[in-house]
């Protein structure tokens, strides 16, 4: 089956979306690759952080919703300072969250999270984990 | 009582304006007693319709709307003479605008207005004829400085040479091989830095710069400083015999300051770059050597059979009048530690660090070590676009170059180093010129070099190894190699004290120091001053072949200036 | 001299080890740390949306409580605490139409206006105290103790809230020289141990902090010395694992800087609340005399 690209898929609502949350202009990234080179969850990750971006540009929401790449984002910033373009990865990455997140979708599930590991760790962990993978 | 005609241009490629509107406007205006729109103005029947009607309306004066006025003030000016009209009383109007017709009918009638004013308050110009020297000053002694000087010095006329280092030759002779031939510049070059050493026409005053320049185009007076050498170059007679003895080993700036093991690549404190120095003749460096620092030793003076030492030796001055300069004052890459997230390693060098190391006539005769260890490396990696390409923390343009010389460098390192791997971390390949792209391919089929596309984003030191984080975008996957040597493309910027130099010329520059051009297409080899013309990378990132094609096109404006025996200046522009 | 202070939630439970030594420490070195009365949580982590300002409320206000006691300064010891509140601060300062929408919101509060300095406990050390004077003050240099400082992410990026060079910073091993340790370069120095991953898969984080671990111990560290709570809690408690499964690891102490410097500045080692490490320093210490007083 061929993607299809026209004006439709690259100025979706989506798309504007993701630009007016984030308040990046995606087109900027010429997919030089150095954010994916440097991200540290990147090990993990189902799509890299720069197929992410080039998903996005061309307005493929669906695709980026099967991926758990940025779920498995930590927002360490790393990204956002190297880019050799000035685009803010991580604020896209967060707009991407916050459109999944908006629609009333968790991607943490509380009640699975063993007590001993709530006992033990330190409170931000908690809190900013909920703010970052739940709606 | 004025006659004004005033001629607006409305062919397809204008500002889009209301033309009947400024037509009517421009009627009533006092003094203008002709207006009318036409067609492509600047092409010959929109010319003679100028001309025809400077003839019979008896226009006294001329305005023309038009694009851009550096472009199409010669066409207009013969046209009028031609004519019969003075050329200052013809006057062209910009009105290129990019907003709706509105606000560019608005914006047109403004500067009509005040170019109308201008044309009425217009005076004769005063103009002076100035003789011009024929002979020419070109500053850096690289290989677009020595085409240029070698072709006007052809062309029978008097080329005075300076050079900041002590031999000229530039970056290019301390290349390994040139691409996409695998020339060795020390062969091709070579001949041209002896012959621009041994032409009449030619002077060389190396290790010296440029001091003061005052004038104009025809007549530049400039003050040469003749840096102390502390070696008479008259008396001395190049054995370097001297050098042979003096104790110091320092790290050598030609060598581009290399640290490799046995100290191979250091030179002493009385040094020649290299065994094809033109003039080859040393220098003493004050801040390492022994006599200067403490005092001591002497061993130079001894060894010298024609005593040419001389520690008192100071700089000197000379003072040339000439007709014409050329800058071609060449490049310089960014340094590597402009680049934090890459360590600070021996062995993450630059890319003319390399050239030294595989260069046949290098400190290692061409063997391919390490600086750390002085293993042969069995795995190296070459980072493209390192600062280019990078309007966050580098340069937003090209380097022009990086892609073919990396690729070209991997494939020397395979030909020395049969079993090794060379890996190039890319983000596009920029094959542009002649056999270009057909040598990358050659390197990916014959040598097996690996492209990999996606910037590194860290690079460090674990145990023996470097490592280097990057990415295959194509694949998607996060790449880590462990490699021997990593070679980093650094970005071009032009040389150091590129724009202390442009101050002294009053030439302009780009927001990187790069001398900017009259116009960037028509107009490439012309300084903002008349009579200063640029060559080689001095203007901006490019390779040998255009670099030398741009030192012969230089001499051409030269030599067509010093076809003329005067040319005539409007009394503002002589200062 | 004194100076307000922001504890942020974890520093009053998880992290006491780190707000009991830095009080300490700063009162060596003869500045009150002043608790600001009245704050709340920041939010942990800084709203990136650009279409909302609610969550810059919590962040802001606790900036208007640090204005209501007079100060223009506040520092905090989280480097999370401190990741937020700057970066807010910075948004609206940047933004005054942002600013204005949430003065009017919290139109019960004074209105804020950009003139509160947010500053890392780090930064208090460098620019207001001055190593030389730390210098002074040092009773038991730290002699023989090698240590690799991890600085993680929050402290230093994005760039316009770092306290240091994004890339190389020296801050930490500034302070650690100045107390007489032995300071480590490591590779990972700056790079994510996870961070609320954790929680969510903690396998990764893992994974992370071995990475980060082993780095460290390559390098011949005897300890990591940290600033951040939650980079503490990633590399402290997954070595539990590592210490089981690997035969080759038996464990790198993890501390927090203001610990090191409490015991540096000669104060009883009961301050630095050593037992509430998730690695227990103090047999390395011990090891290397320097717990004796």
């Amino acid at each position: 089956m061929r993607t299809e690209i026209s004006t439709e898929t690259l100025y979706s609502d989506f798309v504007k979306k993701v630009e007016e949350i984030s308040e990046q202009k995606l087109l900027s990234c010429y997919q030089c690759g150095k954010c994916s080179a440097g991200c540290p969850m990147c090990f993990a990750m189902d799509l890299l952080p720069n197929q992410i971006i080039r998903l996005a540009q061309l307005g493929q929401e669906d695709d980026i919703a099967r991926a758990n790449t940025i779920w498995i984002c930590a927002s360490c910033i790393t990204c956002s300072v190297r880019c050799p373009r000035g685009v803010d990865l991580a604020r896209v990455m967060e707009a991407l969250r916050l459109i999944e997140a908006r629609k009333n979708v968790d991607h943490v599930e509380i009640p699975d999270i063993p007590k001993e590991t709530i006992a033990e760790l330190p409170q931000l962990a908690m809190v900013g984990g909920f703010r970052k993978l739940t709606a | 009582m004025e006659r004004i005609g005033v001629f607006i241009c409305h062919c397809k490629l204008m500002t889009p304006i209301d033309t009947d509107a400024v037509l009517e406007a421009v009627r009533e205006k006092s003094g203008v007693v002709h207006v009318e729109a036409c067609e492509d103005l600047c092409v010959t029947p929109g010319l003679e319709r100028v001309q025809e009607a400077i003839k019979s309306e008896g226009l006294d004066g001329v305005l023309v709307t038009s694009c851009s006025p550096v472009l199409h003030e010669e066409v207009f000016r013969h046209a009028v003479t031609a004519a019969g009209l003075e050329a200052y009383r013809m006057r062209l109007v910009d009105i290129r605008s990019h907003d709706g017709i509105k606000e560019n009918t608005e914006r047109a009638l403004e500067a009509i207005d005040s170019e109308l004013e201008a044309l009425k308050a217009s005076q004769p110009p005063v103009l002076r004829k100035v003789p011009v020297i024929k002979k020419v000053l070109v500053i850096g002694g690289g290989i677009a400085g020595i085409r240029a000087s070698l072709d006007i010095a052809d062309g029978g006329y008097q080329v005075i040479l300076v050079e900041r280092t002590h031999s000229v030759g530039g970056h290019m002779i301390q290349y390994s091989e040139t691409f996409p031939t695998l020339d060795c510049p020390q062969c091709i070059e070579t001949p041209l830095m002896t012959e621009t050493g041994q032409h009449d026409n030619i002077t060389i005053y190396a290790h010296s710069e440029i001091e003061e320049v005052s004038g104009n185009i025809g007549n530049f007076k400039v003050k040469i400083r003749r840096k102390a050498a502390y070696v008479d170059w008259d008396k001395c007679n190049g054995c370097l015999m001297c050098t042979e003895k003096c104790p110091p080993r320092v790290l050598s700036e030609y060598e581009r300051y290399l640290n490799l093991p046995k100290r191979q690549a250091h030179r002493r404190a009385i040094w020649v770059p290299h065994a094809q120095a033109v003039p080859m003749r040393p220098i003493i460096d004050r801040e390492h050597c022994l006599h200067f620092t403490k005092g001591k030793c002497g061993v130079c003076v001894d060894t010298c059979p024609n005593k040419a030492i001389d520690f008192e030796q100071e700089d000197s001055f000379v003072e040339v009048e000439v007709g014409a300069i050329v800058v071609a004052s060449g490049f310089d890459l960014m340094p590597k530690s402009y680049i934090k997230e890459y360590d600070a390693d021996p062995d993450i060098i630059e890319g003319i660090e390399f050239e030294r190391i595989l260069c046949p006539a290098g400190p290692t005769t061409g063997k391919v070590i390490r600086p750390s260890d002085g293993k042969e490396p069995k795995e190296v990696a070459f980072i493209s676009c390192c600062g280019s390409r990078d309007a966050e923390h580098g340069v937003p343009y090209c380097s022009r170059v990086c892609c073919m010389y990396l690729v070209k460098q991997a494939l020397l390192y395979k030909h020395v180093c049969h079993d090794g791997q060379a890996y190039i971390f890319y983000i596009d390949i920029r094959t542009t010129g002649k056999n270009y792209e057909e040598f990358v391919q050659r390197a990916v089929e014959e040598d097996n070099v690996l492209y990999i596309r996606g910037r590194a984003s860290k690079i460090f030191r674990e145990g023996d190894k470097l490592m280097v984080w990057g990415s295959d975008t194509l694949t998607g996957k996060r790449i880590e190699i462990a490699c021997d040597l990593v070679v980093l493309g650094m970005a071009m910027l032009p040389s150091e004290g590129a724009a202390e130099l442009a101050a002294k010329l009053g030439i302009a520059t780009d927001e990187y120091g790069f001398m900017t051009e009259l116009h960037p297409k028509l107009r490439p080899l012309e300084s903002s001053v008349p009579g200063i013309f640029l060559a080689g990378c001095c203007q901006g990132p490019r390779d040998i072949q255009d670099t030398v094609a741009q030192g012969g096109a230089a001499a051409s404006k030269v030599l067509a200036l010093f076809a003329q025996d005067e040319v005539e200046l409007e009394e503002a522009a002589v200062s | 001299m004194t100076l307000s202070y922001y504890p942020g939630c974890t520093l009053k439970t998880k992290a006491k080890n780190l707000e009991d030594s830095a009080i300490a420490a700063m009162e060596a070195l003869g500045m009150e740390l002043v608790e600001l009365p009245r704050w709340n949580c920041c939010g942990t982590v800084y709203s990136f949306a650009g279409d909302e300002e609610l969550h810059q409320l919590a962040p802001v206000r606790n900036l208007i409580r640090v204005k209501e006691t007079g100060s223009d300064k506040v520092a905090t010891l989280c480097s999370f605490c401190y990741n937020t509140l700057k970066r807010a601060d910075l948004l609206v300062r940047n933004n005054p139409d942002k600013m204005h929408t949430l003065n009017t919101f919290m139109e019960e509060e004074i209105d804020y206006e950009g003139d509160v300095d947010v500053v890392h406990l780090l930064e208090v050390l460098r620019d207001d105290v001055g190593w030389d004077a730390i210098a002074e003050k040092v009773q038991k240099p730290l002699e023989g103790l090698k240590v690799a400082p991890y600085y993680g992410c929050t402290l230093l990026r994005p760039e316009d809230i770092a306290i240091d060079d994004v890339e190389r910073p020296t801050i930490m091993h500034d302070l650690l020289k100045t107390i007489g340790c032995n300071v480590v370069d490591f590779p990972y120095a700056t790079e994510c141990c996870g961070s609320y991953q954790i929680i969510s898969n903690p396998d990764f984080v893992s994974q992370r902090a071995w990475d980060i671990l082993s780095s460290a111990v390559r390098r011949k560290a005897d300890a990591i010395v940290l600033t951040c709570p939650l980079c503490d809690a990633n590399l402290g408690q997954t070595q539990k694992e590592f210490i089981e499964k690997r035969s080759d690891f038996t464990g790198i102490p993890i501390l927090y800087f203001t610990q090191l410097l409490a015991l540096a500045l000669g104060l009883d080692p009961e301050v630095c609340r050593f037992e509430l490490n998730y690695v227990d320093p103090r047999p390395l210490l011990e090891s290397k005399g320097l717990l004796r007083q």
